[in-house]
C-alpha cells in the first residue's frame, strides 16, 4: 500500500487507503489509496472503465468498498451514507446533473442549502416569524452562490430550457451552496466549449481558499491545469500518482492510454 | 334556470369532496408514485374515530380534531412500516400491497366498529338556505364543505411553494437519490407525504359523512370518482387535482339533474376517457407521457 500518511496533512482531509470494490466477479478496484489534503485540488484519471465512476461512488457512499479504509477529517467513516455526506460537510455533482426540473433555479440550489437551515418542521408548518426569517436566509445564501457563478438572472427560471452549460452551472451551484469543505465534481468539463472550460478550471481554482476538491475529468487539459495532483488508473488499480508533469510523462500512464498492459507499480509513489 | 343553478350549487359542493380525495390521491402519487387504493378505508377509519367521541358526547369539533390528526398518525403508520418495505422498483407490488391494506382495514373496521349503519352529525344546517320563497341548494355543511376544503388547498401550496419543508417534499418526490445526497432526510419526507395525505383523506371522509350514514364501506364509492377526479388533473398536479374534481362534481350533477341519476357512474368513466383519449397525461400534466 502507497504511503498516504507521511504528508504532514494526514488525517485533515480526505483519504482512502486500500480501497477494493468487485461487482460479482469483476474487479472494479483494487487496493486503491489516495488523499485529498485540504486546500487541494485531486485529479483522478484514466481510460474508459478504469473504475474512475466506481470511485467516486465509494468517496460519497454510493457504493460500500470490500475491503479498505475511508478516512474523512481524521476520523473514519467506513460505512459512508450518501445522505450523510451534506452534514460531513462533503458535496458531489453528478455526471447527468440530476437537477430538480419542475423547481425554480433558485428553488435547486436553496435545496442543497438545506444543511444550514435550523428551522423544525413544525415552526415551518406554522410558518413562525423566526422561520420566515431562516427561510429568507436560505434564500439570500442560495442567491448570493448564483450571483458569484453568473447566473443569478436565471433565479426564477426552471432549469428545464436552460442550455447545458448553464445547467452545469445550477447543479455546481448546488453544491456550493452547502459550503462543503470536500468537494467531488464528476466530469465538471465535459460538454464544455474551451472558454468555457477555462472559466470552470479557474473557479475551481478559486475554490481552494475554502475546501478541497476531488475530480473525474477526461479533459486533460484542465486536468493538467487545475490540480495540483493526479492519479491515474487504469484496470481499477493505480498506475501512477504525482504532480501533473510528472504524470505526464510517465511510460506507465502513456501505455496505459495507448492501450498496453503495463503491471501496477506502486513503487511509483510519489505523494 | 333555477334548476341549474341549483344543480350546480350541488355539484360545486360534491365537486369539492372529489377534489379533497383526489389531492389525497396526488400527493401519495407526487410523494412516491404509489396508487393509495387504501385512501378510502383510511378515512373511514378517521370517521369511526370521530363518530365514536361525538358519540360519547364529545363535540363535533373534537372529534373533527381528532379524525383529522388520527389521520396525520395512521398515514405516516402506513409509510414508515407497510410502504417503506415495497420494492419501489416494482410496479405491481405497491398496488396489491395498498389493494391488501383496503380489505385489511375494512376487516378491522368491521371487527372493531361494526357493519351497521350508523348515523353522523353535521356541525351545520342541511337545509338550504331560503332566498325569498325559493331554497337555495346551498347547505351551511354545503359551505363549510367548500371552505374548509379550499382552506387545505391554501395551506397546501403555502406549505409546498413558501417553506423549506415544503421545497424538501418536492426535490425527494422528484429524485430521491440526488436529494439523499444534497441532505434532505428522504425517508421523513416521504411519511410526512403520506400522513399529509391522510390528514386530507380524512378530511374528504368527514365531509361526505357529515349529515349522512357511516359504515366500512361508506367511502369506497368515492374511491371511484375521487380516482376519476385525479386522472382528470394529471395524476402528479394539486392544482389539476382539484379542479379534475370541480369537473367531475359538476358534470355529474349536471347529468344526475338533467339526464338521470342513474347514469352518474357511466358518466363519469365516459368522462375519464374522453380525457384520456385527448390528454393522455391528464388536463394538467407537465409531461405528455412517461417513458418505461
Amino acid at each position: 500500500m502507497p504511503d498516504i500518511d507521511g504528508a504532514d496533512t494526514a488525517g485533515a482531509g480526505f483519504a482512502m487507503a486500500g480501497v477494493s470494490v468487485a461487482f460479482g466477479g469483476l474487479v472494479a478496484l483494487s487496493d486503491v489509496s489516495l488523499e485529498v489534503p485540504p486546500n487541494r485540488v485531486l485529479g483522478v484519471i484514466g481510460p474508459n472503465g478504469a473504475g474512475k465512476t466506481t470511485l467516486f461512488n465509494v468517496a460519497c457512499g454510493f457504493v460500500r468498498p470490500d475491503a479498505g479504509e475511508l478516512w474523512w477529517r481524521g476520523e473514519r467513516h467506513d460505512r459512508l451514507r450518501p445522505h450523510r455526506l451534506a452534514g460531513l460537510g462533503i458535496a458531489r455533482t453528478l455526471q447527468d446533473l440530476g437537477l430538480f426540473e419542475h423547481l425554480t433555479v433558485l428553488e435547486n440550489v436553496m435545496v442543497g442549502a438545506g444543511r444550514h437551515a435550523r428551522t423544525t418542521f413544525w415552526s415551518s408548518l406554522l410558518a413562525l416569524p423566526g422561520h420566515t426569517r431562516e427561510e429568507r436566509a436560505l434564500a439570500d445564501r442560495a442567491g448570493a452562490v448564483l450571483d458569484r457563478l453568473g447566473i443569478a438572472d436565471l433565479a426564477d427560471r426552471t432549469p428545464a430550457g436552460l442550455p447545458y452549460p448553464v445547467r452545469k452551472r445550477v447543479a455546481l451551484a448546488r453544491a456550493l451552496v452547502a459550503e462543503p469543505r470536500l468537494l467531488l465534481l464528476d466530469e465538471p468539463a465535459s460538454g464544455l466549449s474551451g472558454e468555457e472550460m477555462a472559466e470552470i478550471g479557474e473557479l475551481i481554482r478559486g475554490l481552494t481558499d475554502r475546501m478541497s476538491v476531488m475530480l473525474v475529468e477526461h479533459h486533460m487539459d484542465l486536468v493538467m491545469s487545475v490540480c495540483d495532483d493526479i492519479v491515474v488508473l487504469d484496470f481499477g488499480r493505480v498506475i501512477a500518482r504525482g504532480r501533473p508533469e510528472e504524470v505526464r510523462e510517465d511510460p506507465a500512464v502513456l501505455a496505459a492510454y495507448l492501450g498496453e498492459d503495463v503491471p501496477a507499480e506502486p513503487g511509483r509513489s510519489t505523494c | 334556470m333555477q334548476q341549474l343553478f341549483t344543480t350546480l350549487l350541488t355539484g360545486l359542493t360534491l365537486g369539492m369532496v372529489y377534489a379533497a380525495f383526489a389531492l389525497a390521491l396526488v400527493l401519495i402519487w407526487r410523494a412516491t408514485r404509489i396508487v393509495n387504493f387504501a385512501q378510502a378505508p383510511m378515512a373511514m377509519l378517521t370517521t369511526y374515530v370521530a363518530l365514536v367521541l361525538i358519540e360519547a358526547g364529545y363535540s363535533y369539533w373534537l372529534g373533527f380534531a381528532a379524525a383529522l390528526l388520527s389521520g396525520l398518525v395512521l398515514g405516516a403508520l402506513v409509510e414508515r412500516f407497510v410502504i417503506r418495505y415495497v420494492d419501489p422498483r416494482s410496479e405491481i407490488n405497491p398496488v396489491i400491497l395498498t389493494l391488501g391494506l383496503f380489505i385489511v382495514l375494512h376487516a378491522l373496521a368491521a371487527l372493531v366498529f361494526g357493519a351497521r349503519y350508523r348515523s353522523f352529525p353535521a356541525p351545520f344546517g342541511l337545509r338550504g338556505f331560503q332566498v325569498g320563497d325559493t331554497t337555495i341548494a346551498l347547505t351551511g355543511f354545503g359551505i363549510f364543505t367548500i371552505l374548509s376544503v379550499l382552506a387545505v388547498v391554501v395551506l397546501l401550496v403555502l406549505l409546498f411553494r413558501y417553506t423549506d419543508v415544503g421545497l424538501k417534499m418536492r426535490a425527494s418526490a422528484f429524485n430521491q437519490e440526488v436529494a439523499r445526497l444534497l441532505g434532505v432526510r428522504v425517508g421523513r419526507m416521504l411519511t410526512l407525504g403520506w400522513a399529509l395525505a391522510a390528514v386530507v383523506g380524512s378530511l374528504s371522509g368527514l365531509l361526505i359523512a357529515g349529515g349522512g350514514l357511516v359504515h366500512p364501506s361508506f367511502m369506497d364509492g368515492v374511491v371511484v370518482y375521487g380516482f376519476v377526479a385525479a386522472v382528470l388533473g394529471g395524476l402528479d398536479s394539486p392544482v389539476g387535482a382539484v379542479a379534475g374534481g370541480l369537473i367531475l362534481g359538476l358534470s355529474l350533477s349536471l347529468v344526475s339533474g338533467y339526464v338521470g341519476s342513474q347514469l352518474v357512474s357511466l358518466a363519469a368513466l365516459a368522462i375519464l376517457m374522453a380525457v384520456l383519449l385527448v390528454r393522455p397525461g391528464g388536463l394538467f400534466a407537465r409531461v405528455r407521457e412517461r417513458r418505461v
